[in-house]
């Protein structure tokens, strides 16, 4: 009559004792980190490790934290791959030089490289051999297309400019690079389990927890920190100094009015670095000490001993940090920098140039940091929130269901048990909103013994037996359930593919809650019901 | 003794009144629209751009002090507001706290950094003891993108929706469940601009939470009369809603209250951050149940439904049939 396989029984309360089991360590959850960070840090932790340690992560507005999003200026690198053209292009056209007469570079920052030929005739030769350094590229978007398109302006002109397909190509590359970077300097900075994603096309989210200012990790990721050391033209004092095709006017970082026509190609740049460190010099000064590695440390040296008497400039992010004199051949290829730093200054610097300059400029479009003291505020009212949310549900079906409301209330019980479990093992990030949505979740999961019950207390006013209105009862009911139930869950589904952050956090909680508590309220409460109504075979009930 | 809220058989007429009910329904959706369109919504910075500081101070500091600050550093458009949490004493919430607005800068894609750095510098100086509980900025490029993401989920939703009850019952069941649907936004929406609550990423959210049980609610009683339309093939389809209606009324009444009692509790307890997060989702219950109810099935009435289910198999739970009810019977 009222049938329930033992099989089923069995299944249902393993699962309820899984979740119990999967739940209880976020009860213990100081107790449960630390014995999780220990066993991470390779020691014993003292939480027993036969009991799952799996806890729910708690979201930045609840721990504390910042989030930042930023967007990767991919179009900065556009400008270094045409500088790296120009020399191969000045090559091959001097090689047809009777031809195309003499060539200039002329100045332009539109990230492509600008030519002017001597002999306008020449023009069409001159395409022709730059278009021969074109390579093919090998991506999926771009079979068929090289990485350069060369295009005649005029009648001596020649704008050499990279293809749409290797500009998408370069931008994924860049955005990669730059996501290695981030976390690399988050890394070295020793900031505990950070976040870093990639996001659409040009975009990395960054989420720290524990910061108390997001300016902490803007300091470590604002500055792309492309150190190069350059051959130094001329000073001046003439901030509109015309630098010339191929050279940069450049700010001396310490002595305001004081400016530098360098070369835009390094010497040697950043990447040839293997080691930097803070230290002082011999003045006691905050420094920076570096390394090069040993092609860096041969061109360094080489440079030195051809230029032994004229300056070369430390140049970073487009400030000439100094600029002395070579006084003799340097071999070895380490240094020092010295300028006017702080300590933290020289601390930071170190941690960037260890872990390479940023391939391009990071904009910042959104930012959120939460104080420690507001999520803790957050997580104790979330806590009061919803222990006198679930007390009052819980009161309110006892009263109005009796007996049967107490089957409810353990199922519903059993259900929260349920959400921290699979949140749980899911990894999942718990938010202020998804504490909302298990609340809401408490408010709504009785809905489907309501509707079971009163479903029971109508097949009973017809004069059916017990046992027939309770299996009545679940029968016309369960589509009303699902029915209503898919519907929330569809809203649940939507908001988690289009929300971010906290609403996701709510999105899951809520998707969960939802699962749950159509489980508890078919399978818990029908177990309970149907074991009692076993036991006691009553001749009439009550709902 | 059990507690009841509804009578055990009522026979309400919720018909009887359809006029007016239709008419307070529509003024409320027109009066919505108009308020909208007039008073607007105060967007967030979700949605707006600009910058947020929440701080603490262990005395209570006037409005005006912060105002005078914020004029010395000339940073433009900027608003000071007061918080009083009414449950701060129970939830050792911050007493003393405020919220500094910042508007953004016209079209500027990145955040105000700088701006918002020279703000919380200056706070801390002039203002002892002063705790940065958050700060927030959000760039114009990401919130255009968030406004974009927002009205596509909602509309997403009730697409998806329509397309499920369609599906599942008939189309007059979808348009019904629907009008429900935008009814119950656009009063949200409506009563956001009326007591000009902050509007943000959070609120959208708790409408799509809001269409969810809309639905939930109206799908109930919509199966009610699915199920009724098989019953009872002779009685008018006036008759027949109401029946459904008052069979069904007992379990809306109290899944609305055991939901507005979970959500009173978190938005008294659950601290300033999601008050208006809650404040949404209560009204969206309220205004759900109504429409389930006002909305929903007068718009059913109105369309008539086809009355001729039984072809697909006698009596209304007796095996498993084709068509509308294909979870009906489950072996459990």
């Amino acid at each position: 009559m009222l049938g329930y396989p033992l099989w089923k029984k069995i299944c249902v309360v393993l699962v309820c004792l899984a979740a119990l089991i999967f739940s209880a360590p976020n009860l213990f959850y100081a107790q449960v980190e630390e014995s999780n960070d220990a066993v991470a840090a390779g020691q014993q932790g003292d939480w027993p490790s036969y009991l799952p340690s799996d806890l729910i992560n708690l979201g930045l507005d609840l721990r504390g934290g910042a989030h930042l999003l930023v967007e990767v200026q991919v179009a900065d690198v556009y400008q270094d791959r045409m500088d790296s053209v120009w020399p191969e292009a000045l090559r091959v056209l001097r090689e047809q030089r009777d031809v195309v007469g003499t060539v200039r570079q002329l100045d332009t920052d539109q990230g492509e490289l600008l030519m002017r030929i001597g002999e306008p005739a020449g023009l069409d030769t001159a395409i022709a051999a730059i278009r021969e350094l074109a390579q093919p590229i090998t991506t999926l978007t771009g079979i068929g297309s090289t990485d350069i398109e060369v295009s005649a302006e005029g009648t001596d002109l020649i704008r050499v400019r990279l293809s749409e397909a290797e500009k998408s190509a370069t931008d994924d590359r860049t955005v990669a690079q730059s996501v290695e970077i981030v976390r690399r300097r988050i890394d070295e900075s020793g900031t505990r389990e950070p976040t870093i994603q990639r996001q659409g096309s040009d975009r990395i989210l960054i989420q720290v927890p524990g910061v108390g200012s997001s300016q902490e990790v803007l300091d470590l990721i604002g500055t792309t920190a492309k150190l190069g050391f350059h051959h130094v033209i001329n000073q001046t004092t003439d901030e509109n100094a015309r630098a010339g095709a191929g050279n940069l006017l450049l700010p001396d970082v310490s002595q305001p009015g004081v400016y530098y026509i360098v070369e835009r190609r390094a010497i040697v740049s950043g990447d040839q670095l293997v080691d930097a460190q803070a230290t002082f010099d011999q003045n006691n000064n905050p420094s920076v000490s570096f390394r090069f590695n040993a092609q860096g440390a041969r061109i360094f040296g080489d440079h030195t001993a051809e230029n032994i008497g004229n300056p070369f400039a430390i140049v970073l992010d487009n400030e000439v940090i100094s600029a002395p004199r070579i006084q003799s051949y340097i071999p070895g290829g380490s240094g020092i920098i010295t300028g006017q730093f702080t300590t933290q200054e020289t601390t930071n610097l170190s941690i960037l140039l260890r872990a390479g300059a940023l391939p391009a400029e990071l904009v910042v479009l959104e930012q959120r940091t939460i104080g420690p003291e507001l999520g803790a505020d957050s997580i104790e009212a979330g806590r009061i929130a919803t222990a006198v949310a679930f007390v009052a549900v819980l009161v309110f079906m006892a009263l109005s269901y009796g007996l049967f409301g107490l089957f409810a209330n353990v199922a519903l019980i059993l259900n929260v048990a349920m959400i921290f479990a699979i949140l749980s093992i899911l990894g999942a990030t718990l938010t202020l909103p998804g504490i909302a949505g298990i609340v809401l979740t408490v408010g709504m999961a009785v809905d489907a013994n309501v509707l079971i019950f009163e479903r029971i207390r109508e097949e009973l006013k017809a004069a059916k037996g017990p046992a027939r209105a309770i299996q009545l009862g679940y029968d016309k009911a369960f589509t009303a359930i699902i029915d209503a139930n898919i519907t929330t869950f569809i809203a649940a589904i939507i908001l988690f593919a289009i929300g971010s952050g906290p609403v996701r956090g709510f999105a899951v909680t809520l998707g969960v809650g939802i699962i749950t508590s159509v489980f508890a309220a078919l399978l818990i409460t029908r177990l309970l019901i149907v074991t009692w109504f076993a036991m006691r075979r009553p001749k009439e009930i009550e709902v | 003794m059990r507690l009841k809220l509804i009578p055990d058989s009522t026979k309400f007429d919720f018909f009887k009144l359809q006029t007016l009910s239709f008419g307070i329904s529509t003024l409320a959706v027109i009066a919505s629209i108009v308020l909208f369109a007039m008073v607007g919504l105060n967007y967030g910075i979700d949605f707006r751009g600009g910058s947020v500081i929440m701080t603490e101070t262990p005395g209570p500091v006037a409005t005006q002090d912060y105002r005078d600050l914020l004029g010395e550093l000339e940073v433009g458009d900027a608003t000071v507001s007061q918080i009083s949490d009414p449950a701060a004493e129970l939830t050792g919430a911050a007493q003393n706290s405020a919220l500094i607005r910042i508007e953004q800068q016209d079209g500027e894609a990145a955040i105000q950094n700088e701006t918002v750095q020279m703000v919380v510098n200056a706070l801390q100086e002039r203002f002892e003891g002063l705790t940065i509980l958050s700060t927030e900025s959000v760039g114009a490029k990401v919130s255009g993108e968030l406004v974009q993401a927002g009205i596509l989920a909602v509309g997403l939703a009730v697409a998806a929706v329509l397309f499920y009850i369609w599906l599942r019952f008939e189309w007059q069941f979808a348009l019904g469940a629907v009008a429900a649907l935008v009814h119950d936004v656009i009063l949200t929406i409506g009563v956001f601009s009326l007591v000009g609550l902050e509007f943000n990423l959070a609120i959208i959210a708790a409408i799509l939470t809001i269409v969810g049980y809309s639905l939930n609610d109206t799908v109930v009683v919509f199966d009610r009369v699915r199920e009724n339309l098989r019953r009872y093939k002779q009685m008018t389809l006036r008759d027949l809603l109401n029946l459904s209606l008052n069979e069904t009324l007992s379990r809306t009444v109290m899944t609305s209250v055991t939901t507005l009692i979970a959500l009173i509790a978190l938005y008294v307890l659950g601290g300033e951050t999601i008050r208006g997060f809650t404040f949404a989702m209560i009204w969206g219950v309220v205004v759900g149940t109504y429409s389930s109810v006002f909305v929903a099935s007068p718009i059913l009435l109105r369309l008539d439904v086809k009355r001729d289910w039984s072809k697909d198999g006698e009596g209304p739970t007796k095996g498993p049939r084709k068509g509308g009810t294909k979870f009906a019977h489950i072996d459990a």
